[in-house]
């Protein structure tokens, strides 16, 4: 069985708090219509479970298949040393179907950021490494395409459907009382 | 699932079609580490297929100089389309005639479906199995177990 080998920290984008009972992480690419097809689902079970569940969202952009996933999870980087990751991200996966740079600029405007910070930061590679260490840690940990999620640290290999991922969630729930 | 040849077993020698006109052969390969990737078939319908997936992590296998090889029962002129599309920066090797026979060698080959498993091997730089793994069928192993049983090589 597959198990997260880099435990969630501080430098990971989390949403719901840090004691939750279960912790679900997603490996995702902004470019992969499977992610963008979670993406909802997420936000649902986020509202179902409330304070009983962590997020956290890491990069796995498949470069060679999905040509703008790359700058889209370094942007999200860019937006989120402004404090703006979630923003960002919603607004990416919300926009996935017309991802260019040009867009990504577009959607850094409307969040106030600087495009040409932005520009600068994408040109230089500022974000890279911070993507590539996503990647890294999810390679080491078994990811197999994307999405892939890691519920308490371990591997779901089923569907990420709504009602599969409630029902493995609460048995942990319940299992962690 | 299939009984595959276990850790300590030699790798089987075999000549299979690499692209339409050229073969390659496991001993050519002798002298480094070699990843063997059985899968079903080409052409499966999502992103981040098994195939895609290790063509985005093969920086991280050359780190070990390994080399890496996808096997599955498609002819040769469906790898060449389905590598084209995918992008794949690595070989596909056609285990079409006599069907499956290097699937059958190394214990990977699903009698009555007629495809390969989802198998996985890692030989060393002198032809000997260090690790092994099957998947099953429907879940995509991914690079975590290759890339262990890579660095525990001798170096």
């Amino acid at each position: 069985m597959a198990t997260l080998k880099v435990p969630v920290g501080p430098a990971d984008h989390s949403q719901g708090p840090a004691d939750a009972p279960v912790t679900l992480v997603e490996y995702g690419d902004y470019e992969c219509s499977h992610c963008g097809h979670a993406y909802p689902i997420i936000k649902a079970l986020q509202k179902k479970l409330g304070k009983q569940l962590r997020f956290v969202f890491r990069d796995f952009p498949l470069r060679e298949i999905h040509p703008n996933a790359e700058v889209a999870a370094e942007t999200a980087e860019f937006a989120a040393t402004h404090g703006k990751f979630w923003d960002m991200h919603d607004l990416i996966f919300e926009n996935q179907n017309s991802l260019s740079e040009q867009m990504l600029e577009e959607l850094a405007h409307r969040l106030t950021l600087d495009r040409q910070a932005l520009r600068d930061a994408l040109r230089s590679g500022t974000f890279a490494e911070r993507v590539q260490g996503d990647f890294s840690s999810g390679v080491r940990s078994g990811v197999n395409g994307t999405p892939t999620f890691f519920i308490n640290s371990q591997r779901h290999d089923g569907d990420f459907e709504l009602e599969t991922l409630l029902q493995v969630i609460q048995k942990m729930i319940h299992g962690h009382k | 699932m299939s009984n595959i040849l276990s850790a300590g077993t030699p790798a089987p020698e075999f000549t299979l079609h690499v692209t339409p006109d050229q073969m390659l052969s496991l001993k050519e390969l002798r002298g480094r580490p070699v990843i063997l990737a059985f899968y079903p078939a080409d052409w499966s319908p999502v992103c981040g297929d098994q195939m895609a997936l290790y063509n985005e992590i093969l920086p991280e296998f050359h780190r070990f100089n390994a080399e890496l090889m996808g096997i599955s029962v498609d002819g040769v002129w469906c790898h060449a389309a389905f590598s084209r599309d995918r992008k794949l920066h690595f070989p596909l090797l056609a285990d079409f005639e006599p069907k499956g026979a290097v699937s059958k060698l190394y214990g990977a080959f699903r009698d009555g479906e007629g495809i390969s498993e989802r198998a996985l091997f890692v030989i060393d730089k002198k032809g000997t199995i260090t690790w092994s793994y099957v998947s099953p069928i429907a879940v995509n192993p991914g690079a975590d177990g290759i890339l262990e049983a890579l660095e525990s090589l001798p170096k």
